[in-house]
């Protein structure tokens, strides 16, 4: 084995311009494929992070006024959504993962000692928080079912509510505030980067304890839900509005009575548009290492032609068609798994400089973040790289094999 | 040490199959020193495959050392070339990028013997050829004559049975020349059975008997002349073989 490997080494330093050119092909041809993957990973990672903290899978309905006569009833009429519409929700629609209500006040005064701010108060059960699941809390905790339970006066506040009222990087948790004039205690800070960090301007407070600090009894502003996993978003979110449109008496033809957003929508089109980026990107990439390939296909079918007389004296000194077979195909193995294996570690230390070089920039691009490799996808890609490199060389060595070694000794 | 009965040979490269051998009998004994003569398009170069195991035979039997030699796998066929035969070429044929140890050490590579060994072996024969002290040099640092004499002692390393010299003088002047055959004689004299392809007389003229071969067949000196007990013997062999 040594004894082969030896052999394999002897030929490939005899032509070192040769062999640096073949390994150079199949190292541009991985090299390039790693780096537009993780090109295509960072625009992805980038675009995803678009959408803000936010589950990709979530409803939100809301109300307006009605705009088409129904039952008798004119147009111009105010929807109000309350806690009875999420209690024959949760008995009537299949497939409902959690629901929320959601009520608002804005330009509500919140103040500690001498600071004071004015921001959106938000009243909300503590299922709200698991539908917005992937927002960070920097300190504390969320709101919990005793909060809602004991109508405890405690608030969550997101990061800008925090630096206006404590200052920069300190911890208000424990501390109280006044909201609307009423004492509560911080027991969370979170960041929520939708609408570009405006989402962070909200203090959050247990729905109960809402109701009774604006008296707005059962009455909600929006309702949030999430679909259970593999229940298609699209139709539960038209079964929910079908429903409410029935309680409400609105008219089916009725868009702007109640409306809803639906966060499958955006990801379903950037899940097909990264579906067509991806598929591009192997094309490319495949195609660049096919020419690589080619490429030792070609420099294999020279080196046979070249070696004609070599392998004629090598057979005829007792060498088998499967020593001469395996050899070659050896020699073009090892150029492409070392050369592949360069490439793949080469395109990852650049991946990797560069996402570490936009991080340290603190670099915020809206379409680029984070590039990065599937390593499973690396490593699949070099064993097809080596498998189809075995192919390539197959062919001349078999016709290798097949040298009549006489004649091939004659051959000046 | 061969024996070949009635050996039939085509080429099917055109229209009509090419009948190159046309029923080759012949016998080389154990230690014999001879030559194959002929002109060009006599079927030397095809009966040298034959015997050398590189090409098949169509028709007729071939024995080697005692084993039959039909239908061989490449793989039994590259086996016993390099158990049983051993090869010098008109042009050396030494590998370009092996020193001349390394060159000698090589048909013991492909029996499987370590490099260590191999090396020792290759370095005993290369001073029997008188070549010790080259035996490090490149093939492009010997002269034709110093190349001929590695290629004999590659020829030799793994003591096979008959060795096949395909015009080992072709390519050498006179004086180069007579050392070679004097090599060649040397090596006979120690009891090796050497077939030399030649189309030089003088060359023929220094073996023991002059095979002679024109439009595929043999027309003389097809069996051993000087022992008639030899003939007879061939003979009961042959009826053996049927």
């Amino acid at each position: 084995m040594l004894d082969g490997l030896q052999e394999i080494l002897y030929t490939l330093r005899m032509n070192k311009l040769r062999t640096a050119l073949t390994a150079f092909g199949v190292f541009w041809g991985i090299f390039m494929l790693i780096l537009l993957l993780g090109a295509g990973r960072g625009m992805q990672n980038g675009i995803y992070d678009g959408f803000g903290s936010d589950v990709l899978d979530f409803v939100v309905v809301y109300t307006g006024t009605t705009s088409v006569a129904y039952n008798g009833r004119g147009v111009g009429r105010q929807i109000e959504l309350t806690t009875d519409d999420i209690a024959t929700i949760q008995q009537k629609i299949p497939g409902v993962r959690f629901v929320a209500a959601e009520s608002q006040r804005g330009g509500i005064s919140i103040v500690n000692e001498k600071k004071n701010g004015s921001f959106g108060v938000y009243g909300v059960p503590d299922d709200f928080f698991k539908i917005k699941e992937s927002i960070p809390f920097n300190f504390g905790r969320k709101i919990n079912p005793l909060d809602e339970q004991q109508m405890r006066k405690i608030a969550v506040i997101g990061t800008v509510v925090s630096e206006r009222l404590f200052g920069k990087d300190s911890n208000p948790v424990g501390k109280d505030i006044r909201v609307n004039g009423v004492v509560m205690k911080v027991v969370g800070v979170f960041y929520d980067k939708g609408n570009r960090g405006q989402d962070s301007e909200r203090v959050y407070i247990p729905q109960s304890t809402f109701q009774k600090l604006f008296g707005t009894s059962d009455k909600i502003g929006s309702i949030w839900l999430r679909p259970q996993e593999g229940v298609d978003g699209f139709k539960f979110e038209e079964s929910i509005i079908q429903l409410l449109r029935q309680r409400h008496q609105v008219s089916p033809e009725d868009k702007r009575a109640i409306r809803s957003f639906n966060m499958a929508e955006p990801a379903k089109m950037v899940n097909g548009l990264f579906l067509a980026i991806n598929g591009f990107i192997w094309f490319v990439g495949l195609g660049t290492l096919m020419a690589g390939i080619v490429g030792v296909s070609n420099i294999m079918i020279i080196t046979v032609k070249e070696r004609t007389r070599e392998i004629g004296i090598r057979k005829a000194l007792g060498a088998t068609p499967f020593g001469i077979v395996s050899t070659l195909l050896m020699e073009s193995i090892l150029v492409t798994a070392i050369a592949g294996y360069a490439g793949l570690v080469l395109g990852v230390g650049l991946l990797e400089l560069v996402a570490f070089g936009l991080r340290s920039a603190g670099a915020n691009l809206p379409f680029f973040q984070n590039p990065e490799v599937n390593f499973q996808v690396a490593i699949t890609s070099i064993f097809l790289l080596v498998a189809v490199g075995a192919l390539a060389g197959l062919v001349p060595a078999l016709k290798a094999a097949r040298i009549a070694p006489i004649e091939a000794m004659r051959a000046d | 040490m061969i024996k070949l009965h009635n050996i039939h040979k085509y080429y099917h490269s055109g229209e009509q199959p090419l009948h190159v051998l046309k029923g080759i009998d012949l016998h080389i004994r154990e230690g014999e020193l001879v030559s194959i003569m002929g002109s060009s398009g006599s079927g030397k170069s095809t009966l040298l495959n034959i015997l050398g195991i590189l090409d098949s035979h169509d028709k007729g039997d071939y024995f080697l050392a005692g084993r039959e030699i039909k239908n061989l796998k490449e793989k039994t066929a590259a086996k016993m070339r390099n158990e049983l035969l051993g090869f010098v070429f008109q042009s050396f044929n030494l590998l370009p990028f092996k020193n001349a140890t390394e060159n000698v050490a090589l048909p013991l590579y492909y029996q499987g013997v370590g490099r260590k060994e191999r090396n020792y072996r290759a370095d005993q024969y290369l001073e029997m050829v008188g070549l010790s002290n080259r035996a490090k040099h490149m093939p492009n640092e010997l002269s034709g004559g110093q190349k001929q004499r590695v290629a004999i002692a590659r020829a030799l390393v793994t003591k096979p049975k008959v060795i096949l010299a395909d015009e080992p003088t072709g390519a050498l002047d006179s004086q180069t020349t007579l050392e070679v055959m004097a090599l060649l004689k040397d090596i006979h004299q120690l009891g090796n059975t050497i077939v030399i392809v030649t189309h030089e007389q003088d060359i023929a003229d220094q073996t023991q008997r002059q095979i002679i071969l024109k439009d595929g067949l043999i027309i003389s000196g097809q069996h051993h002349h000087s022992h008639s007990a030899d003939a007879i013997a061939d003979q009961d062999e042959e009826e053996i073989l049927g």
